[in-house]
């Protein structure tokens, strides 16, 4: 497999948030803003990248029957390295992100892609994919936070100064002057209709280009039976 | 169960535990690199929330001078209320109390209220809620100057029939289609000054640290 399908594989053909559909809970909770999609989807990515490279660093090490506990085990110390580094160093941004970092232990995304690539893959191209497997989450929760913080607040990047501290202030756009806010698109039932439409607009991109039987959810079968 | 099948069950365990130990001292060592740091953020953050209360005016370490306690009556749910007092040479400045108005409209509204001396508010600010973006959140000091609307009231003023939003008939606006956000906040922080009322010695008295320092209820 060569890097680049590789990177095409996680960005577009099984995007994580919009074809695998797998960790739906932080995509649909925290993309108020964009920058809340950004923080959590650099903590998700980072987690793929350091899980994987170290699933396959130990695939010679961990014996078929308990690799399930195993990887638990590898994925659950990255996302708490993670978690500490956080609160260390921007401690503004765990606390609107609260328990969506822990609960990256969670996301299927990250045992489903232990399970099926790094644990067959040697560490550089794991490590790859784990980039590639979590730029395209990242995308995904980047987007949905443009499109919800948009429709909601009129705005993009308001609360900047949690990333960026003094940068971060000058970066707030507001797009829609005197917006009085649209309340849907902020609740739970405006994520999945903006994730919904995220997906329509994906699956129309894919059949315009004539590619539409490549990236059918059903091939993803693999990945989607390591976890609901 | 032959030799060999007890065996590979060996060497499975001890790749899981060999596993388990690298992850554990990875954990413990970035918990030791970090630990300071976190502690030290948290201090900060909790100072800023402080400083929008009481900027000045105090000349012991806020944060230290600071001891919890819970009283079912005042502050229910078995909540842990923090007291920070304030001082200037000694003499009490403010105390300011950190608890939970536990009516919101979804789940409990964290609430930071600094009391002057005297017996009136220097401050409140909501520091956490779930309440509804765009209805609920006006308590938010960002969103709007509602929580500011507080700063010297007292129990005296309004009197105590007039703690209450208007909707109850009492002194509080509320907001649009929001009323039950305001009236928790609202009787939080008077069941708070009530609370201050009685036990003023005994919050400025009571040892710092302490968890749950021995109180005589002045009510008996």
């Amino acid at each position: 497999m060569s890097y680049r399908q590789i990177f095409f594989d996680g960005l577009w053909r099984q995007n994580t948030g919009l074809v695998v559909l797998l960790g739906l809970c932080p995509l649909l909770a925290v993309t108020g803003t964009v920058v809340n999609g950004i923080g959590l989807g650099l903590a998700t990515m980072l987690v793929l990248m350091f899980s994987n490279l170290a699933v396959s660093l130990a695939r010679g090490v961990i014996r078929p029957e308990i690799r399930i506990p195993a990887f638990v085990l590898i994925i659950a110390s990255v996302v708490t390295v993670i978690q500490l580094l956080m609160q260390a160093w921007f401690y503004d941004l765990y606390r609107v992100l609260g328990i969506f970092i822990p609960l990256i232990v969670t996301n299927c995304a990250i045992i489903g892609r232990a399970e099926a690539f790094a644990s067959r893959n040697a560490p550089l191209p794991a490590l790859v994919d784990g980039l590639a497997t979590g730029l395209g989450f990242f995308l995904a929760l980047v987007l949905l936070g443009a499109v919800r913080e948009i429709a909601g607040r009129g705005t993009l990047f308001s609360q900047a100064r949690l990333m960026f501290g003094e940068l971060g202030e000058t970066m707030q756009l507001t797009l829609i002057p005197e917006y009085s806010g649209f309340l849907l698109a902020m609740l739970p039932p405006g994520a999945f209709i903006g994730l919904g439409l995220l997906i329509a607009a994906r699956n129309w991109l894919d059949s315009r280009s004539g590619r539409a039987s490549a990236g059918a959810p059903v091939q993803s079968a693999p990945l989607a039976e390591t976890g609901a | 169960m032959s030799k060999a099948g007890r065996n590979s069950m060996l060497k499975s365990a001890a790749s899981l535990g060999l596993v388990a130990v690298v992850g554990t001292s990875l954990l413990a060592a970035v918990n030791f690199l970090t630990a300071e740091r976190i502690v030290a953020q948290e201090r900060r953050v909790m100072l800023e929330q402080l400083g929008q209360i009481i900027p000045d005016q105090y000349d012991n370490v806020l944060l230290d001078d600071r001891f919890g306690f819970q009283d079912e009556h005042y502050f229910p749910k078995g909540q842990q209320v923090l007291a920070y007092r304030a001082r200037s040479q000694g003499e009490p400045v403010a105390v300011v109390l950190k608890f939970k108005a536990i009516n919101g409209y979804n789940g409990d509204i964290g609430l930071l209220a600094g009391i002057n001396a005297d017996g009136s508010l220097r401050g409140v600010r909501v520091i956490s809620h779930k309440e509804t973006p765009g209805l609920g959140d006006y308590i938010e000091v960002e969103k709007s100057d509602w929580i500011t609307r507080f700063e010297g009231k007292s129990l005296e003023n309004p009197n105590r029939s007039a703690w209450a939003v208007q909707r109850d008939g009492g002194d509080f606006d509320q907001f649009t289609g929001a009323t039950i956000t305001p009236r928790a906040v609202v009787e939080a922080v008077r069941n708070a000054l009530e609370f201050h009322a009685s036990h003023q010695q005994w919050l400025y008295s009571s040892p710092a640290g302490a968890q749950n320092p021995a109180r005589e209820d002045p009510a008996k």
